[in-house]
């Protein structure tokens, strides 16, 4: 399969790779997918006082397309609200990307991640 | 060395050059271009001998009789050829097939259009180590069995099914013994006097000869019948119509003359290859061999690095020509219906990859191979949130997935 510049340069150079502490009343993390079906994305994004998306961090476990996309991701979500963040479709990323048909379903993930991470952090900062 | 390094050598073989060479001899006006069917004049006469002594070659390699072996254009024709032909001929004393969940497409789909044409299937399943038991074929044995079909050596795992003891139970019930033999050749001993195989599928390009021409063996004694699957001219008495393809059948049988002069010292020096890169890994944790580790060909390593997912090892090992039994490489979106039928969860048939050696592989090759994966192999393993779970000691089997 040929993979477009940009998916290369995002599984060569992947952005915010890393891990944060959960227990952070801020961090929201998004984990989706399964091992079984070959791509688990694991995306956590820190919240400040104002609702402002200060970090975001990942770990994929997937084809080259599923770590670009949760790559790509991180790097858009930085700075936006948590509001704004929701409005990031699995489109934006298929187009950014260049991602062919089959591998549709990697940005739809990072799509199901940002939204349960985003989700998640909500859930705790209102408990 | 020369990138990417050539580690698929079950996918196909390069063309050896002394095989080349001969091929060229049968092209041009000036060289052995005629007709091997043309009965009137010297080019023909010509052609036909080249192609009788490469028959005589092929047969050489697998000790059978040079009357024995129908020229096809590759194993899938030949397996085609086999399993149609059998079935069709033998129909009258019965319809049941018996195979198996990890044999070729090319049988596995034969064998769904018998079932569309009214015959049953019966798939044994493999052991954990990939093969099949003469036991499980006894067992599955019909009063209604016509055939058997198995493969040799599988394609993805490498290991070797004990054909001849398998040939002991076909023949005990009278049943026709077919055999894919695509993967075999050359890299182990094949001899049809000791082997009770009454269909052999052969081809030619993963023994260094080119694609496009392959063989099926048909036994003469006790003879087994096939209705022809291709009809025309009746060229390979009846069973097989098209002209031969002088220069095709002429690269089969140098490749299987060569095959035969060479395969053991071959064998062993590939073995020697394989086992140091088996050594290369051995350190490494969650590190998988896919299939049986003793019944294997020398040039087959399936090996599985868990919490990495195959394709995207595959895109950091650029330098490398190998294969996976991920599902993203392959049209289905499934992964390996081989390593699944051997048992391998999801997850581990994901991570695989197929590293096939042969008979251009450097150790120098080898050595950069294992230097590759285990540093790609490390980076996916920094970027894969299962390694963070394997490493916190979370059951990964006891998680609940949100599958989509």
């Amino acid at each position: 399969m040929a993979y477009s510049d940009k998916v290369l340069d995002h599984y060569e150079n992947p952005r915010n790779v890393g891990k944060m502490d959960d227990s952070d009343v801020n961090v929201g993390t998004g984990m989706v997918g399964a091992p079984a079906c070959g791509d688990v994305m694991r995306l956590q994004i820190k919240v400040d006082a104002n609702g402002v998306i200060e970090d975001a961090k990942f770990k994929t476990y997937g084809c080259g397309s599923a770590i670009a996309s949760s790559s790509l991701l991180t790097e858009w979500v930085k700075g936006r609200s948590l509001d704004e963040a929701t409005l990031i479709k699995n489109k934006d990323i298929a187009d950014e990307l260049g991602l062919p048909p089959v591998k549709i379903h990697c940005s739809v993930l990072a799509e199901d991640a940002i939204k349960a991470a985003i989700e998640d952090v909500k859930q705790k900062r209102k408990g | 060395m020369q990138f990417p390094i050539y580690l698929d050598y079950s996918s196909t073989t390069p063309v050896d050059p002394r095989v080349a060479a001969k091929m060229a001899e049968c092209l041009t006006l000036e060289a052995n271009f005629g007709n091997p069917a043309s009965r009137s004049h010297m080019f023909g006469w010509k052609a036909e001998e080249a192609v009788e002594t490469a028959r005589r070659q092929v047969a050489d390699l697998i000790n059978c009789d040079p009357r024995e072996i129908v020229w096809t254009s590759g194993a899938t024709e030949a397996d085609n050829l086999a399993i149609k032909g059998a079935a069709h001929f033998y129909v009258k004393k019965g319809k049941h097939i018996i195979t198996s969940k990890i044999e070729h497409k090319a049988v596995l789909d034969s064998c769904r259009q018998l079932e569309r044409e009214g015959y049953e299937v019966t798939y044994l399943d493999p052991t954990e180590a990939g093969l099949i038991t003469p036991e499980a074929v006894a067992d599955a044995i019909r009063p209604d069995t016509i055939l058997v079909s198995l493969m040799h050596v599988n394609n993805e795992i490498g290991v070797i099914n004990d054909i001849a003891a398998i040939g002991k139970v076909t023949r005990e019930h009278k049943v026709i013994f077919h055999v894919d033999a695509a993967q075999s050749t050359g890299k182990i001993d094949i001899d049809m006097e000791e082997m009770q195989v009454d269909l052999m599928s052969l081809t030619a390009h993963k023994t260094y000869g080119p694609k496009g021409i392959g063989a099926l063996y048909v036994r003469r004694k006790p003879r087994v019948r096939i209705e022809p699957q291709m009809h025309g001219g009746g060229h390979e008495r009846g069973m097989r119509s098209g002209t031969l393809a002088t220069h095709q059948i002429v690269g089969m049988g140098e490749a299987y003359r060569i095959a035969k002069e060479e395969m053991h010292a071959e064998n062993a020096r590939v073995l020697a290859l394989r086992n140091r890169l088996l050594e290369g890994f051995k350190d490494m944790e969650e590190v998988f061999v896919n299939g049986d580790a003793d019944h294997r060909v020398a040039g087959n390593l399936n090996i599985s690095f868990n919490f990495v997912e195959g394709e995207s090892l595959m895109m950091a090992l650029r330098d490398l020509a190998v294969s996976s039994g991920s599902a993203c490489t392959s049209a289905s979106l499934e992964p390996s219906y081989v390593l699944r039928a051997i048992g391998l969860n999801d997850e581990l048939a994901h991570s695989s990859l197929r590293m096939t050696i042969g008979r251009f592989t450097t150790e120098e090759e080898i050595d950069f191979a294992i230097e590759k994966t285990r540093e790609a192999v490390g980076k996916l393993r920094e970027l894969s949130p299962l390694w963070d779970m394997h490493n916190d000691g979370i059951d990964l089997s006891q998680v609940k997935w949100a599958a989509h």
